[in-house]
């Protein structure tokens, strides 16, 4: 029965890695990794990592991809690649260079010399990999990379809002950044400063010039 | 099934999304791919994780993901400011850091 599985979940797994690169729309594309993504979930709970497979479906299955479907609907499709792609011997040389690391890497995993790699693995307890067995684990042995990995969640939370905003504030009036003044910051802000409607432009806080690029757009 | 297996697809995975990098230009489908590779990661470490009776590999798994979110949330911030900026969605056409 686990072999069925296994083979049934691999195979998803290959597809939805091969669509991912071989679709055109990215749209689809980020359907594919969601295929992927499941099955790889299905792999994971045959090597008895049931949290990890939870936390597999739950945080990229569920949010990432979330994220990912927002961005691509947000770009949307109208501004694809343009211009020569890799050309046919681009492709063929990726295709080589993919052949030549599959390869190497069969090599160097599967010819290791691992005594345990042509086993089922050792013996394990029945609660191996349960989340009462990983929560203990995250809270004694690995304090520390728990508490790093919650700084470094802050750090690109912030830095992705720091890119991604609509650059806003003290546009209206200063027309040259470089001749900005202290007086400037002490300007009373519009209503609507530091919420949402500043990010996705409110229509108060877009100057002519920039009202009228924003008709322009096609969107 | 033993732990060879799964450290085939393993392989298997990373490679695609290796060529997935080569061949593509679109720089969203490219974070798609860098995601592929982390999770061929993931399997090989959980596949280990399996073979010496050990939960450190899962813990380190688990680890991985949270930095491939960390660098998924960075990735598309910098593609949606590209957006903003009229940018090509085309790494080719990318060559200036000034914004």
């Amino acid at each position: 029965m686990s072999y069925l599985i296994f083979f049934i979940a691999a195979t998803g797994t290959l597809a939805g890695a091969i669509g991912v690169i071989m679709l055109k729309d990215p749209f689809y594309s980020v359907l594919a990794l969601v295929v992927h993504l499941i099955s790889l979930a299905v792999l994971f709970m045959l090597l008895q990592a049931e949290f990890v497979a939870a936390a597999q479906v739950v945080v990229y299955a569920g949010a990432v991809m979330v994220l990912y479907v927002f961005v691509v609907s947000y770009i949307g499709g109208q501004n694809l690649t343009t211009g020569q792609g890799p050309g046919r011997a681009g492709t063929l040389g990726a295709f080589a260079c993919g052949a030549a690391l599959v390869i190497e890497l069969f090599i160097a995993v599967l010819g290791s010399g691992l005594k345990a790699i042509g086993t089922t693995g050792a013996h394990t307890a029945a609660g191996f990999g349960n989340p009462e067995r990983i929560g203990a684990l995250f809270l004694t042995k690995f304090l520390a990379p728990f508490e790093i990995a919650s700084y470094l969640l802050l750090l690109a939370a912030v830095g992705a809002v720091t890119l991604a905003r609509r650059r806003g504030g003290l546009e209206d009036g200063v027309e040259d950044p470089a001749r900005i003044s202290v007086a400037d910051f002490m300007r009373p802000r519009p209503y609507y400063t530091g919420t949402l409607a500043e990010g996705f432009g409110h229509p108060d806080s877009l100057s002519a010039s920039h009202a009228a690029e924003r008709q322009e757009r096609p969107t | 099934m033993t732990i060879a297996w799964y450290l085939a697809v393993s392989a298997i995975i990373f490679v695609i999304g290796a060529a997935g990098v080569l061949i593509r230009r679109n720089p969203l489908v490219i974070l798609l791919c860098l995601e592929l590779m982390l999770n061929a990661a993931n399997l090989a470490l959980i596949g280990f994780s399996k073979m010496w009776g050990n939960n450190a590999g899962q813990i380190f798994a688990l680890i991985v993901m949270v930095v491939a979110a960390c660098e998924v949330t960075v990735g598309l911030g910098v593609i949606v400011a590209m957006h903003r900026h009229r940018l090509p969605a085309d790494v080719d056409a990318m060559r200036e850091l000034r914004g």
